[in-house]
């Protein structure tokens, strides 16, 4: 192995892991904010992907349909609860205007030469259709249990994710799929190669980590959420809507997830189901980060990303194997510096 | 009898299947009942003692691969291995003893962390273990490995399926009376305590770890013998059968049936089977493509399950067959009672605590606390709230560590070594907010009480080994139950009684386990008139009987004529104290309740 090879296989692994980083904090804010455990996340990544995949090949864009689907059973949900706590049958300007997004957005893609479209523009379309993705699933997925302990939580999106692959091999076919890159230009810094796409992922991932900091850190909403995340109830009673702050936290690991199956698919052949092995290395460093720091958490993830590529290299057969069994000594190490004899909620 | 008479037409009908059923059935319920041994570990894990395990599958695959290779590839393996493929009934025993192996390793790293890292953990290694069974060389990749033997049983070979049914559904239906046997003893009783009643399992004396430990064994053990099964009977294993999605599909099937009864795994893994069957004959047919898109069902279906019905498909059937209910337990008068602990003389210090100190950041929530209590003495713990008295409760009992000073019990040092051994040493407690496992009977909650005083192990229960102690134990407890008077309530859901009558029950919980210090916090909160003279003249008995209690409440009539002995705090330290007429009369003690005598 020489510097070349070290150099190149350095550019894979913190490309991938700066994905695995976006997802890792993703499912790490989606925990803290509403106890799920999100494993559905890859899913997004996946979905965004093949969109994006689908417009540049000029096949019809039928994920919308799914959204509608989503949209129509979440307004009859919502509509429902009314009905059942006033007795009137009623929808909302904003129930109206949710249902008809998605036949909007339908009839746009229809008409739009969507293979034609600048790229720029063909992101923008996916995010339009898989962001309102988030929300939707919040509502009718997990808010109807909102309360119920983690374990059937994660049992609920274990569900989700089962069906999101089944949807998705319906929707998007058993073939992989890869984009055209954004930019293509071959740029050389002393005898390394840089890939552009690669730069690009890595600077909309830390672009994507600042913004969420902000967000956090200097919006209200941000500290709303953040509120929640330290305290339920204590949020709940200053006026905090917990199941508006849900659906905030599921359109933002919407937006996460989605963005970055755009940025990755110009690099990997993605498959309707390479979701979940994807959403599990950013679980594992968000366990890295035990659940609960983000800085240890992104770390976690670009070292996955590291071990992943390395390994490839010298043992492509156990590349996975080692790469899930790493979370061991992590847990190993977690389990021995503290053992607090705690009540499961 | 109507349950026992359910239960033998069920056996009966199991038996004659095979002979009257065409072979595709005969498949679809070995499959069944393969499927079901695997939920039935599930069951024990999730549906009772609140884990949850994806990987289960890849344990299945251990039982399998093991015997699959040491079966057909004895001729390559070193010599000290191969004598082991000479029998299936030994590659059983090497692949228990495997799985064990791996499951204690596993166990041991997952199971102290908080809950949600377990399931976590069971996806990764079910992963690793999924993709080593098709990496390894020796294991064939993903064409896996053929020619496995059929088992021989008395010289008849079970290579027909028909004949391999027999021996599946006998390792089932031994693994469902050994759990249901299991659950209906003192190890049964800890286990059941791990949903939500960890900290008073600790305090009862309970090894709560140990307990997660049996159950997550006994789940892996039950899949491997699964899998060893499987080879037997396909004669053929490749990876697929061990990969993540198989574990997932396990623990719907146990929820699916209801993870809370021992037949629901059947149930479920009967209703899964089945209903996959069907959706792949007609899903691609209606879709017009191929492709496993029962998942969609199956996701979809899962969420709506668990949002409209949790607990499964088994209470409907309850419901409807009112004869498959559990039976109550019937206690038998006659058995000898337990040995009794030997009681320190009457006067003799039992409790000492001193300048006990426990800080939270910058705030002293003990601040230098002294307290002494004699056998055969009351004494209480007053103070307005937050003065920290549910604080020093949880020094003394082990629940906390002080950050300095020291507490002596029975002359022995007792801080920071936790809940369990302090409760071994003869001090048992009460809860302020009230611990009891609200769906099980009053007599289960207090014999728990009396986990201590028993011995049986999870082999013994599990055939049956240990009744003679069991009626003990539960005798013991039903005494405590009458002697706090909720005998009429014995059989009842511990969670139907009122909040008065559950601080009652924790009392007689307290006093199963035969102490000699007993911790009282607020216990006549949320009593009546008449209920809190019964606990007086409850309390001043035991004090006769030479017990030291302590006891922390609000009412004071409740206190001042019965304890000896007064202690009061405020904001975390010692104020006053003396004999109850001294302390009515103390200026301090009036500021801190009165705001001031002017």
């Amino acid at each position: 192995m020489n510097t070349q090879i070290v150099l190149i296989l350095a550019q894979d692994g913190i490309t991938n892991g700066a994905i695995y980083a976006l997802l890792a904090l993703s499912i790490l804010m989606v925990f803290s904010i509403t106890r799920v455990l999100f494993i559905p996340q890859g899913e997004f990544v996946v979905y965004g992907a093949l969109t994006m995949a689908a417009m540049q090949a000029g096949k019809p864009v039928r994920v919308v349909w799914l959204l509608a689907a989503f949209t129509v059973a979440a307004v009859l949900c919502d509509v429902w609860v009314r009905y059942r706590r006033n007795g009137r049958l009623r929808l909302t300007l904003a129930g109206s205007c949710t249902l008809l997004y998605p036949f909007v957005l339908a009839l746009l893609l229809n008409r739009l030469p969507l293979a034609q479209l600048p790229m720029p523009t063909q992101a923008l379309l996916t995010l339009a259709i898989m962001v309102p993705f988030g929300p939707h699933m919040y509502r009718l997925f997990y808010q109807p249990i909102a309360e119920a302990s983690v374990l059937v939580l994660m049992i609920v999106s274990i569900a989700l994710h089962m069906a999101l692959v089944g949807l998705g091999l319906f929707i998007f076919g058993p073939e992989g799929a890869r984009t055209t890159p954004f930019i293509d230009y071959p740029l050389h810094v002393g005898a390394i190669n840089l890939n552009s796409q690669a730069l690009l992922i890595m600077l909309t991932s830390v672009l994507l980590i600042v913004a969420m900091h902000q967000l956090f850190e200097r919006t209200v909403y941000g500290k709303a959420l953040r509120a929640v995340a330290f305290n339920r109830l204590g949020a709940r009673l200053m006026g905090i809507s917990p199941v508006l702050t849900g659906k905030a936290a599921f359109s933002v690991a919407a937006l996460i997830g989605t963005l970055s199956g755009i940025a990755i698919a110009p690099l990997t052949t993605l498959y309707f189901d390479s979701g979940f092995l994807i959403s599990l290395k950013g679980f594992v460093g968000a366990i890295i980060g035990g659940l609960i720091s983000y800085p240890i958490a992104a770390a976690g993830a670009v070292a996955v990303g590291l071990i992943e590529a390395f390994s490839a290299f010298w043992a492509s057969a156990y590349k996975e194997i080692i790469v899930f069994t790493l979370i061991i000594p992590v847990l190993l190490w977690r389990s021995v510096k503290h053992y607090p004899i705690e009540e499961e909620e | 009898m109507k349950s026992r008479r359910l239960m033998l037409c069920a056996v009966l009908l199991l038996g004659i299947a095979p002979l009257v059923l065409p072979s595709f059935y005969v498949t679809l319920l070995n499959y069944i009942a393969l499927y079901a041994l695997v939920a039935l570990g599930i069951v024990l894990l999730t549906g009772v003692g609140g884990l949850t395990s994806y990987g289960q599958a890849a344990f299945v695959g251990i039982g399998a691969y093991t015997t699959a290779v040491l079966s057909t590839q004895g001729a390559s393996l070193p010599a000290w291995l191969a004598w082991i493929g000479g029998s299936p009934w030994l590659t059983l025993l090497a692949g228990l003893l495997l799985t064990m192996l791996a499951a204690c390793l596993l166990g041991a790293m997952t199971l102290r962390l908080s809950g949600y890292f377990l399931p976590l953990g069971t996806i990764a290694w079910g992963l690793s273990l999924y993709f080593a069974f098709g990496a390894i060389e020796r294991f064939g990749g993903n064409t896996g490995i053929a020619d496995i033997p059929a088992i021989h049983l008395a010289g008849a070979s079970l290579a027909d399926n028909r004949h391999m049914y027999y021996l599946i559904w006998i390792f089932l239906l031994l693994g469902m009376a050994g759990i249901s046997n299991l659950l209906d003893s003192r190890e049964g009783r800890a286990i059941r305590a791990l949903k939500g009643g960890i900290i008073m399992a600790e305090a009862m004396g309970v090894n709560t770890w140990r307990a997660r430990m049996i159950i997550f064994m006994i789940a892996a053990l039950f899949a491997s013998a699964s899998g060893w099964l499987y080879a037997h009977m396909q004669q053929f294993v490749n990876p697929v059968p061990f990969g993540i999605q198989m574990g997932i599909d396990y623990v719907f099937m146990a929820l699916i049936g209801g993870s809370a009864q021992v037949w629901g795994a059947l149930l479920g893994a009967g209703v899964f089977t089945v209903a996959k069957q069907l959706l792949q004959d007609v899903l691609p047919r209606l879709l017009g493509e191929t492709g496993n898109f029962e998942i969609v069902v199956f996701g979809f279906g899962m969420i709506l399950l668990l949002q409209r019905a949790r607990h499964g498909l088994a209470p409907f059937l309850v419901k409807c067959m009112p004869a498959i209910k559990p039976r109550m337990r019937k206690l038998d008068p006659n058995v000898a009672a337990l040995p009794r602990r030997i009681m320190p003389n009457a006067g003799e210090v039992v409790l000492q605590a001193s300048d006990v100190t426990r800080r939270f950041g910058g705030l002293l929530a003990n601040d230098m606390m002294n307290l002494s209590v004699r056998a055969g003495q009351i004494v209480a713990l007053l103070g307005p709230n937050g003065a920290g008295k549910s604080t020093l409760f949880n020094q003394i009992s082990g629940v906390d560590t002080p950050s300095s000073g020291e507490v002596q019990f029975l002359g022995q040092r007792i801080e920071g070594i936790g809940s369990r051994k302090i409760a071994r040493l003869g001090m048992s407690r009460t809860f302020q907010h009230v611990r009891l496992l609200g769906t099980m009977s009053v007599l289960d909650n207090v014999a728990i009480g009396a986990h201590m005083r028993g011995t049986s192990g999870v082999l013994s229960a599990a055939f049956l080994r240990d009744r003679r102690e069991e009626n003990r134990l539960l005798a013991e407890a039903a005494k405590q139950i009458e002697r706090v008077g909720l005998g009429p309530y014995m059989h009842e859901e511990a969670g139907s009684l009122a909040l008065g009558q559950q601080r009652i029950l924790e009392i007689a919980r307290a006093l199963a386990a035969d102490p000699c210090l007993l911790l009282l916090d607020e216990p006549a909160a949320g009593l009546r008139h008449q209920e809190k003279c019964d606990l007086a003249l409850l309390l001043k008995k035991l004090r006769q009987e030479g017990l030291a209690i302590l006891i922390v409440e609000h009412d004071m009539d409740f206190v001042m004529n019965l304890v000896d002995h007064v202690v009061v705090m405020e904001f975390g330290k010692k104020i006053a104290e003396g004999l109850p007429a001294e302390i009515r009369e103390n200026p301090a003690v009036l500021d801190a309740y009165l705001g001031g005598v002017e």
